[in-house]
């Protein structure tokens, strides 16, 4: 299997096919009758010629090198890697669903109208916000979207604010869509905890700051514990508070983002609500507002009226569209049907099982690794491999090490405010089986470090590749495909 | 429950080896005053066939263009979607990996996006691509602000009103918080007014922005206005449908600098407008200023072959608020569905498609036409979509041929009042001359 080393390309063989299309069932078919010889292409791109057994084939074996939710416990943190239900899958599949077109009359689309309105309503419910948008299509979309409602909002007071606090251990999206919405971004440090550091708020808490960006559970896996008084000191001063909802998965059921002052947070579908990664995306970043940020969602808004379901244009204040069409529907889908599939006290028992793998976890490596914030832990926990790095063995030699023993590795390297980070996140899918099994790799790497160092530093021996060059990739960007010669 | 597999039995062994007497003790650091006291007033949970039984009620009120005869596009297009693209893709190797942060385990998700950034360098006629961004629309926004940050700061846009109306309210939005100023640039017969973009192309312009084929389907002369373009030291960015590439001239060789597009039509679902498929594709020198993920080839230990996420200081995990964009997770599942369709249709078959969507909708228009009161609304060339202009309200046409299972086309009343009397209509290469003649029978009865 690792020996497959082909691409696409080349397995290419001129005048082999891989299409069945219907022959010309109309008159005049010559394009060049059609339109004039500056708009037809000269000479055809470089792409493959192979037959669908070759096609077949070369993504069956392609996908063979890969490991993913369904073939290996994959503990990214931050990333929520729960399994992917299979019925989500055929939901989305339905052919009232997959073959809607967007701009279908809304007379012919009221199925799927209805299942935005009802899934908006719940997450709205999940996270105690007023209104909800499933437009943004990924979290930093979901992040630019109240980012710009927030700026809106202050607009819409005769308030240009110029700043967004973002503490040091958010994710990077969080200081990007930030900049993108036309803020400056002013960094908190942590403080010895983990949390927000209350001095360093204050300090830099104005009348200019337009928002405070956190994430609850923070991207160390604990819970912000002052975060009541958090949300007061904004609110003191005007500022808005934005919740990153990438860990939501920790408090459903718990406790909601309204609840505990937030007047804006977004969803990953993708993360809590079981859409699957795809390797990459697509995701879907709806974002919930209280009443007082609701005339700024994007358009369309989808509401109920007596004639049924409708996408609401009229929105004069709304801060305008984020893609093309409604959504990334397809995920909204699959949320949906795991959400009802759920039910309240499914998600109820989501958050407190993801809670107790990550404790659980945490406390069988306690003794093995560094904990620089200990817990309790919500849905995560972020080790130190600084005891290991004295041996030489570094966070990323762990991660390829693990990899070897068939396991994926935990995020590495983030958040930024641990040295040798190594973050966590089981989830509520795996069973204390699969933790243990985890937890003994872990522990043989910890023994290895000291007696076999060698071992780690040859990892991975397994995989189809050993570790790769990085640098020569970035000095001489090899990004495509050329023909021999060519 | 199915998906959660600790038992009773197991979560006790575990709170007993924390150390915790129950999940209470786990909870300690929440405020007791911000606790929900209540369970989450959701519905109840469904038992499987229920859940199914409930979904497929919802279906039945949709329009499945399998059961419709769709003339529908304005930037999303009913095109056949080969049989092994949905087995491949729903391989779990595939769909339940993530970014591919560890590419030692992830080869076969580094490959196929390789394999798609080469697809859309050749189609585009580009030099590179990247990994995808989230739909046409969003890739044009970040199209719009690379140029911004590659002319050093010039703060105005100037975009074709043949350019998709949703396009340019996302890319709108995109622009409210670096302050760019949009200039909307008219119209002549279907086509980007060349003498108007002349005027507006001044040193302030950062990048000028057609559609190619349009929003109304017509073919820009995209060299004159790439050359307008850049005699004012501007970047041109064309906003283009893939699947025309295999018959259209690329606009990389019609003078594009960065060349942005909606893959949809590329093997991947309706789906009601999303997930969709953002293409990005530039010139080598342009590459550092790129949004979005790079694949690169690189070597292993061994000296052999392999695939790496590259150039990632551009990124936000690494520049946090100096980063190009803010993009995180894109559409990678897309874009797999997208390179396998392009390797399934391969070198030649892309253009077939083109032929066939090519002559189908020139015959549906002839047909169309010939219907007293009805003709083409633009005079310009065009590829598989038209502009009708009809004799009847189009919203009630497009009313009435739904209850024939016809969906006719889009109204462009929402988009442009001046085009009230319009409708927009798209013919692909799965619509058979049988349904473009009950089409014209159909709509020829409707406006009487």
């Amino acid at each position: 299997m690792s020996g497959y080393d082909k691409l696409i390309f080349e397995l290419s063989s001129p005048g082999r096919i891989g299409y069945s299309l219907p022959a010309p069932d109309v008159p005049n078919a010559d394009p060049k009758e059609l339109l004039a010889a500056k708009h037809l292409r000269a000479s055809p791109p470089e792409l493959p010629e192979v037959s669908e057994f070759d096609v077949v084939r070369h993504y069956s074996r392609l996908s063979q090198l890969n490991y993913g939710v369904d073939t290996h416990f994959y503990p990214l943190g931050s990333c929520t890697m729960k399994y992917n239900p299979k019925l989500n899958e055929d939901m989305a599949r339905l052919g009232g669903f997959a073959r809607l077109h967007p701009l279908t009359p809304e007379t012919h689309s009221q199925g799927a109208l209805q299942l935005m309105w009802e899934l908006a309503r719940d997450l709205a419910e999940i996270a105690g916000m007023d209104a909800v948008s499933l437009q943004p299509a990924a979290g930093a979309q979901g992040e630019l979207a109240g980012v710009l409602m927030i700026r809106a909002y202050h607009l819409a007071r005769g308030e240009r604010r110029t700043k967004v606090l973002v503490p040091d251990s958010a994710h990077g999206t969080n200081p990007a869509s930030t900049a993108i919405a036309g803020y400056r971004v002013v960094q908190l440090k942590s403080d010895a905890e983990g949390g927000v550091d209350l001095t360093d708020l204050e300090r830099n808490l104005d009348e200019e700051v337009a928002a405070l960006m956190i994430t609850v559970p923070n991207t160390l896996g604990l819970f912000e514990p002052r975060i009541l008084e958090i949300s007061e000191m904004c609110h003191a001063k005007g500022a808005q508070l934005y919740m990153d909802g990438a860990n939501l998965n920790a408090i459903l059921g718990i406790t909601r983002p309204g609840d505990l002052g937030f007047d804006v947070c977004h969803f990953n579908l993708h993360k809590t609500f079981t859409t699957p990664h795809g390797g990459g995306g697509p995701g879907a970043g709806p974002v919930g507002v209280r009443a007082h940020l609701e005339p700024f969602l994007p358009t369309p808004v989808v509401t109920k009226t007596d004639d049924g379901y409708a996408l609401d244009w009229n929105r004069p204040q709304s801060i305008g569209k984020l893609q093309a069409f409604w959504g990334n529907f397809g995920m909204l889908v699959r949320a949906y049907t795991y959400i009802r599939t759920m039910g309240p006290d499914g998600l109820r028992a989501v958050a407190d099982n993801a809670i107790l793998n990550a404790n659980y976890l945490m406390k069988r490596l306690e003794p093995h690794y560094d904990l620089p914030h200990p817990g309790p832990c919500m849905h995560e926990c972020v080790f130190s491999a600084r005891r290991q790095k004295k041996l030489g063995i570094s966070a990323m030699d762990v991660a390829k090490r693990l990899l070897d023993l068939g396991f994926y590795a935990p995020s590495t390297y983030f958040p930024l405010v641990v040295e040798e980070a190594l973050m966590i996140e089981p989830t509520e899918t795996e069973s204390k089986e699969t933790l243990d099994a985890f937890c003994d790799a872990m522990i043989q790497i910890a023994r290895e470090a000291e007696s076999t160092p060698q071992v780690i530093h040859d990892a991975p021996v397994t995989t189809p590749v050993r570790r790769l060059d990085q640098t020569l990739a970035a000095r001489q960007p090899d990004l495509r495909w050329r023909p021999r010669g060519g | 429950m199915r998906y959660l597999p600790n038992t009773p039995a197991q979560q006790k062994e575990m709170l007993r080896s924390i150390g915790a007497s129950s999940l209470e003790d786990l909870l300690s650091p929440i405020p007791p005053k911000a606790r929900l006291r209540r369970p989450l007033n959701l519905a109840a949970a469904l038992a499987e066939g229920d859940l199914v039984r409930h979904m497929r009620a919802l279906t039945a009120l949709n329009a499945d263009s399998d059961q419709y005869t769709c003339f529908l596009g304005g930037g999303a297009y009913d095109h056949y979607i080969p049989s092994p693209i949905n087995h491949l893709i729903s391989r779990g190797e595939f769909f339940t990996a993530y970014t591919p942060y560890q590419p030692e385990a992830s080869q076969g998700t580094l490959r196929t996006i390789y394999e798609y950034q080469t697809m859309v360098a050749e189609l585009t006629g580009m030099d590179v691509a990247n990994a995808s961004l989230y739909d046409g629309a969003s890739s044009l926004a970040e199209a719009a602000l690379m140029a911004h940050s590659a002319t050093e700061g010039r703060e105005q846009i100037a975009i074709s009103r043949g350019v998709n109306p949703l396009y340019r309210q996302v890319v709108a939005t995109y622009v409210e918080g670096p302050n760019l100023r949009v200039k909307e640039v008219p119209l002549g017969d279907g086509t980007t007014d060349l003498a108007a973009l002349k005027k507006t192309v001044s040193g302030k312009t950062a990048a000028v922005i057609v559609q190619y084929p349009n929003f109304f389907g017509c073919l820009e002369d995209v060299q004159a206005a790439a050359d307008i373009c850049h005699e004012g030291g501007a970047l041109m960015i064309v906003a283009t449908d893939p699947v025309s590439l295999g018959l259209l001239t690329p606009p990389g060789a019609l003078g594009a600098d960065i060349v942005v597009g909606e893959g949809q039509g590329l093997g991947v679902p309706l789906s009601y407008g999303g997930p969709n498929l953002g293409v990005f594709a530039t010139r080598t020198d342009l590459v550092r200023r790129m949004p979005g993920r790079l694949v690169g080839a690189t070597v292993d230990r061994d000296g052999k072959r392999g695939f790496v996420l590259t150039l990632q200081t551009r990124e936000q995990h690494i520049r946090r608020e100096k980063a190009t964009s803010n993009i995180c997770t894109n559409v990678a599942l897309c874009a797999l569905m997208a390179t396998i369709h392009v390797a399934l249709l391969g070198k030649h078959g892309l253009r077939k498609v083109g032929e066939l969507a090519l002559a189908k909708a020139h015959y549906a228009a002839e047909a169309l036409t010939k219907i007293p009161g009805v003709r083409l609304r633009f005079g310009a060339p065009f590829f598989k979509e038209f502009a009708l202009q009809l004799p009847k309200s189009p919203e009630r046409v497009v009313k009435r041929l739904a209850k024939e299972k016809i969906l006719a086309g889009i109204p462009l009343k929402p988009f442009d009042r001046s085009l009230k009397d319009c409708l927009l209509v798209a013919v692909t290469e799965k619509r058979t001359r049988q349904e473009i003649d009950a089409f014209v029978q159909a709509l020829s009865q409707a406006v009487v």
